[in-house]
């Protein structure tokens, strides 16, 4: 009764971890599941599931082939069928005219002044408001942080008409102030993200510090900030793809042409040269690149921070 | 100690009770308020009383269309995101090496701006000359007309949103994650086939997720905007072409507050539109109690 090598009877295997309760048996069962798969349950499933994954992931990466091969052909092959894929000659010049025919580099700009407004915005703002939430123990706190969850769910067309209102009145509609202002006030989102990870850093460090005298200000800047470095990071990074790809907002505050950012300009390419598509799907992932870019480099964040949103959501 | 812990609470969250107020508490009440008046978008209006709501309840034909619309897109895309996105992450949790490629692979179509996706998708779904018709007929299958046929054009844009079903999976995929080993191995070693595992563990075991996928898509859904609007509107019809069938709820909205001007109006819409989210938010959260299932925990949130 080798325990090393597991019998073929299922109904011994799991006889055997019943009959001793100990923890050590339950560690020598840990893997006899895996074994037991590996036996009985055939060889190619592995094999099966990584075909799966892969005609999946072929099926997902294709619209990206197409709109590579796309961009790069002639324009009478736009409409052969079945399509070609690699197109002969190759026309690389559409990349070239996605950066001129409009001003790739000015909407670039703005595109990036108004992200990092708002990144710096919403870091500045929701941090210490999550600190608020999570590290000082006020009465009502957590009834008012169900207002906070409680304010994600209004769709944004219930605020949109009267916030325009109040911008026109303002004078601020065609500038970056309605796209970037309210970042500075907090973002429901941020802040439940940031709560929830400032939560789980042990009270001790805090309540430690409040003891020896140090000011809240002190202990949020000094102690926590430094050991949330990975939420904050998060943060800016969802903030970031978020906002360089908004397109309701630019659409009804930014009216001057020289101030639009890369969604609307990639809207009003639409408008003319509605068929040139080789030209539409360059500029498009030229669009795309900097978020894209942004993950490849930081996927790992990225992946963490959706998980903790939806972990403890 | 308390009094100084009330003060210093309320002064960092200060920031987000002048936001609340300012973006949040205000244009609420000054839509309700709008709702009842015929304000325009360039200023003035008198009261109108009940007149917005009576009008788009039984006068206006594209408001019950653009309804439909919306909640045939939320009834079709949310389930099948779920589906999708649970059957993805169920391979995914399966312990092969390059698991974090394929991830990575699936994710990516999430982070594409939305106009760059309409843009793609415009000329992928072309019924003559896309790449989908075009995969559709190496296979032998019938190729609908998709973006210029009423009946396929909603379709069209679920399609479109099993795409960008990025989150969703990670999400599940961290919910697997989370099932304790001791579960499974006593499964397995009871003789539970892994499609016995997945239907009665896995799946009851990340309701909890489901729950979370399920509210989002849905709000996501009745707000859906920026792809309709890009997808449709370049047509020779205008919005929601064709024949309105992709108007949805938000263009519509968009429309009548952007092009028509009609404040007041388009404020009615909003609030009937919370209604709706509100309502099904509700009994989602009420019916939650028999069906999700949080392993261990009994806190609420």
């Amino acid at each position: 009764m080798s325990l090393s090598s597991p019998s073929r009877n299922p109904e011994s295997t799991a006889s055997r971890r019943r009959g001793s309760g100990d923890a050590g048996s339950v560690d020598l069962a840990r893997g006899a599941a895996a074994r037991y798969d590996a036996r009985h349950r055939g060889w190619w499933l592995p094999w099966l599931v990584r075909t799966l994954l892969i005609l999946a992931c072929l099926a997902f990466l294709s619209p990206f082939a197409w709109l590579f091969s796309t961009s790069l052909k002639p324009t009478d092959q736009l409409s052969i069928m079945p399509p070609i894929w690699i197109p002969h000659p190759i026309e690389w010049y559409h990349w070239s005219d996605a950066l001129t025919v409009f001003p790739y580099g000015q909407y670039f700009a703005n595109t990036l002044i108004v992200t990092g407004l708002v990144i710096l915005g919403v870091l500045v703002s929701s941090a210490p408001v999550a600190y608020g939430f999570a590290k000082i123990p006020w009465p009502g706190r957590d009834v008012v942080f169900l207002l906070v969850l409680a304010t994600m769910m209004v769709p944004y067309q219930v605020m949109m008409v009267p916030l325009y209102l109040v911008f026109s009145t303002l004078g601020w509609v065609g500038g970056f102030k309605p796209l970037t202002v309210p970042a500075f006030f907090g973002d429901a989102f941020s802040i439940f993200l940031l709560r929830q990870f400032f939560l789980g850093i042990p009270h001790e460090l805090s309540e430690a510090a409040r003891i020896d005298g140090a000011s809240e200000l002190r202990i949020f800047l000094r102690i926590i900030v430094p050991l949330s470095k990975p939420a904050l990071a998060t943060v800016a990074l969802f903030a970031f793809v978020a906002t360089w790809q908004d397109f309701l907002a630019p659409l009804i505050y930014l009216q001057d042409t020289s101030k639009f950012t890369l969604s609307v300009a990639l809207y009003t390419l639409l408008g003319e040269h509605g068929t040139q598509w080789q030209l539409l799907y360059a500029a498009s992932f030229l669009v795309a690149v900097p978020p894209l870019l942004v993950f490849v480099l930081a996927q790992r964040t990225f992946i963490q921070g959706i998980t903790m949103s939806g972990l403890k959501g | 100690m308390t009094r100084r812990h009330l003060i210093h609470g309320l002064l960092f969250i200060s920031p987000w009770i002048v936001g609340v107020c300012l973006f949040i508490a205000y244009p609420i009440g000054a839509s309700f308020y709008y709702s009842f008046t015929d304000t325009s978008m360039l200023g003035g209006g008198s009261w109108v009383g009940w007149q917005n709501y009576v009008t788009l309840l039984t006068a206006d034909p594209l408001f019950w269309k653009s309804l439909g619309n919306t909640m045939f897109f939320a009834a079709l895309s949310v389930p099948l995101t779920l589906l999708l996105s649970l059957s993805l992450a169920v391979l995914l949790s399966a312990r092969l090496r390059e698991v974090n490629l394929y991830r990575t692979i699936l994710y990516l179509p999430t982070l594409m701006p939305a106009v760059a996706v309409a843009l793609l998708w415009l000329w992928m779904l072309n019924p003559d000359n896309g790449f989908v018709n075009a995969a559709i007929g190496a296979l032998g299958l019938p190729t609908p007309g998709w973006l210029t046929d009423p009946s396929w054009a909603k379709p069209a844009l679920v399609l479109v949103s099993l795409w960008t079903i990025g989150s969703p999976l990670v999400i599940y995929l961290a919910g697997i994650k989370d099932i304790p080993e001791e579960v499974m191995e006593a499964a397995a070693l009871d003789g539970a086939s892994r499609w016995q595992r997945v239907r009665h563990i896995t799946v009851p075991l990340v309701t909890p997720m489901t729950f979370f996928n399920l509210i989002i898509g849905l709000i996501g859904a009745f707000q859906y905007f920026t792809i309709p609007f890009i997808m449709t509107v370049n047509s020779p019809t205008g919005l929601g072409s064709p024949l309105d069938s992709t108007l949805f709820y938000s263009v519509y909205l968009y429309s009548k507050a952007f092009r028509d001007v009609q404040a007041g109006y388009a404020s009615a819409m909003a609030w009937l539109l919370f209604l709706i989210i509100m309502g099904l938010t509700v009994a989602l959260f009420r019916s939650s109690a028999r069906w999700v299932y949080y392993a261990g925990h009994t806190e609420r949130a």
